[in-house]
C-alpha cells in the first residue's frame, strides 16, 4: 500500500532531479532543510527520527541531495522524508515535507476492531510493519 | 496493493523513486539526459558564433570591472581569461554534441600578502557563475577554525557543513597550509583534508575550491599532500606590485574615498611607497590602504588643530604633511629640520 503523507505523496514517486529542484525551491524561499527517517509509517507517528542536524544557511540544493542520499544509503528500507522550515514570525513551522524514500514493499494496515461496551466497535489502523521490532520492519532489513 | 506506476525495468523491479540509490541503476537517469542532449545537439555543418555566446554570458561586464578595479596582476588576469575562453569553447563543444568532460576548476591562489587574492577569488565565483559553472555563484570564505574541529570526531561534521553551504558556488580556504600541521601527527587538520580532496574529487559540478595562502608554506603544504597538489588544475600565483602599481592602486582608492591628492602630495607618496616598500612586513595593496588611512587620521586632526572654518576643498585635499607625518619618513624629518628639501 501506497503510504500518502506529506506533500507530493498522490505522485507518482518524485526523481532526484525533482527532489532537487522542490528543495531549491524551499531554499529560495529562505526554509532550511533538514532529512529524517523512520520504519514506523502510521500517519499519526509525527515524530520521525532525525538524520543530523537541520541544514542552515545553504543556498544550493546538492548539499541537501547529498545528505538525502547518504540517509538512503544508511537506510535503504526506511521512509526518508525531507521537511523544510519557514522560521518567519508569525508562520514557524514545517512550510514543505516530502517523502523521498519508501521502503521496497509496503504491506500496509489492518484494520482493527475492537468491541467495547454496549455492542459498541471502535476502529484503529495498525501498520503490518510495526508487528516486527524497530530496525527489522521491512524485508528484516535495517 | 495496487500500483499502476510503470516500473523502471529490470535492475529497478523494486517500484518507487526510480532514483539513483547510491549503487543501484542510474542508467535510466543517464539515458534520460542522453535523449536531452540528443534532442539540443546542433548539426555537424552549423556554426556557432563565440563572439556571441561570449557576449550572452555577459562575462565581458566582469572582465572590463576586472581591468577597472584591479591594478597590474597581469599574469592572473591571462590566466582568468584563458579559464573563460575554455569554458566558452567548452560549451560551443557541447552544442555540438561532442562529450566534454567537465574540466577541473580547482584553483591554487599564492602570493605575498594584499596582492589581491581574495578580490579575484570573488570575481572569479562570478565569472564562472555567468559561464554556467556554478549555479549560485557566492562565495564561501573560510579558514581553518570553520574547517577544522577540537575534538576527535568534531571535523567531520564541521568540515561537511561547510562544503555543503559552500555547494553550487565557491569554497575559498584562506592560507589553507594551516589545514596540515608536519609537527603533530595527531591533528585533526589531516581528515579535514580527506573529505575535501574526497568532494573536489566526486562533486566537481557542484563546487569549486580555490586555496590561497603564501607561496613558500603553499608549495610546501602541497609537497606534504601530493594528492591536494594534483587535484588542483590552476595554480595561479599573484606577482608582488611594482612600486607604479602601488602608486595607481593608492589613487584608486582616495578616489574611491572621495579625496584627493595635491600634485607635492601625489609625489611624497610615491616615495612614501617606495621607502615603505623597503621595510619589513610590507602587505601590498594592504599597506597602501592602511597608509591612506593614517593620512586620512592626520588630515582630520590637521583641520581640527586649525580650528577654523573649511572649505569643500579643504576637505578632499590630503597635502604633503598628512604623509610626512608617518613614522616612514622619521628620519626624513629629522633631516627636514635642518635642510628645506631633502628628496
Amino acid at each position: 500500500m501506497h503510504i500518502t503523507q506529506g506533500t507530493f505523496s498522490f505522485l507518482p514517486d518524485l526523481t532526484d532531479a525533482e527532489i532537487t529542484a522542490q528543495i531549491q525551491y524551499a531554499l529560495d524561499n529562505g526554509w532550511p532543510c533538514s532529512v529524517e527517517f523512520t520504519d514506523d509509517p502510521h500517519p499519526r507517528n509525527v515524530y520521525w527520527d532525525m538524520w543530523g542536524l537541520p541544514m542552515f544557511d545553504l543556498t544550493d540544493a546538492a548539499g541537501v541531495l547529498a545528505e538525502v542520499n547518504a540517509c538512503r544509503k544508511a537506510k535503504p528500507e526506511h521512509y526518508v522524508r525531507v521537511n523544510a522550515y519557514n522560521a518567519s514570525y508569525g508562520k514557524q513551522t514545517v512550510a514543505l515535507s516530502f517523502i523521498v524514500q519508501r521502503p521496497t514493499d509496503e504491506p500496509g494496515f489492518r484494520l482493527e476492531r475492537q468491541e467495547w461496551h454496549d455492542r459498541t466497535i471502535r476502529y484503529t489502523s495498525h501498520p503490518y510493519a510495526a508487528d516486527a521490532p524497530h530496525g527489522r520492519r521491512y524485508n528484516g532489513q535495517q | 496493493m495496487t500500483d499502476t506506476r510503470p516500473l523502471g525495468g529490470e535492475a529497478s523491479a523494486r517500484m518507487g523513486f526510480g532514483m539513483s540509490r547510491p549503487g543501484r541503476d542510474p542508467a535510466g537517469a543517464e539515458a534520460a539526459e542522453d535523449a536531452e542532449r540528443a534532442a539540443e545537439t546542433l548539426p555537424p555543418d552549423a556554426r556557432v558564433d563565440l563572439a556571441k555566446e561570449r557576449a550572452e554570458t555577459g562575462i565581458d561586464e566582469v572582465f572590463s570591472s576586472l581591468d577597472a578595479d584591479l591594478v597590474g596582476l597581469a599574469p592572473v588576469k591571462t590566466r582568468i581569461r584563458e579559464i573563460a575562453a575554455l569554458l566558452l569553447v567548452d560549451r560551443a563543444r557541447a552544442q555540438f554534441g561532442l562529450s566534454t568532460s567537465r574540466p577541473n576548476l580547482h584553483m591554487s591562489f599564492t602570493g605575498s600578502p594584499g596582492t589581491g587574492k581574495t578580490t579575484v577569488a570573488l570575481r572569479m565565483a562570478d565569472m564562472l557563475h555567468r559561464l554556467g559553472y556554478l549555479r549560485r555563484g557566492h562565495l564561501v570564505s573560510v579558514t581553518r577554525d570553520d574547517l577544522v574541529g577540537q575534538y576527535v570526531g568534531h571535523t567531520a561534521p564541521k568540515t561537511k557543513e561547510v562544503l555543503k553551504r559552500a555547494m553550487g558556488g565557491l569554497l575559498f580556504i584562506d592560507e589553507a597550509y594551516y589545514l596540515y600541521r608536519a609537527d603533530n601527527e595527531r591533528d585533526y587538520g589531516q581528515e579535514s583534508i580527506e573529505i575535501l580532496l574526497q568532494v573536489m574529487e566526486n562533486q566537481r559540478e557542484d563546487l569549486v575550491v580555490i586555496l590561497a595562502g603564501y607561496k613558500d608554506r603553499m608549495d610546501s603544504f602541497f609537497v606534504s599532500n601530493p594528492g591536494m597538489g594534483s587535484r588542483i588544475a590552476h595554480h595561479i600565483d599573484f606577482p608582488d606590485y611594482t612600486l607604479d602599481e602601488l602608486e595607481d592602486i593608492g589613487k584608486l582608492m582616495v578616489a574611491a574615498e572621495g579625496y584627493s591628492f595635491t600634485s607635492e602630495a601625489q609625489e611624497t607618496f610615491r616615495e612614501y611607497l617606495e621607502r615603505r616598500k623597503a621595510q619589513p612586513r610590507f602587505a601590498n595593496a594592504r599597506s597602501v590602504r592602511n597608509a591612506i588611512e593614517r593620512a586620512r587620521l592626520r588630515h582630520a586632526s590637521r583641520l581640527m588643530v586649525a580650528d577654523r572654518p573649511v572649505n569643500k576643498e579643504e576637505l578632499i585635499t590630503l597635502a604633503t604633511e598628512d604623509i610626512l607625518g608617518s613614522r616612514v619618513f622619521a628620519d626624513h624629518n629629522a633631516d627636514h629640520n635642518t635642510e628645506t628639501d631633502s628628496r
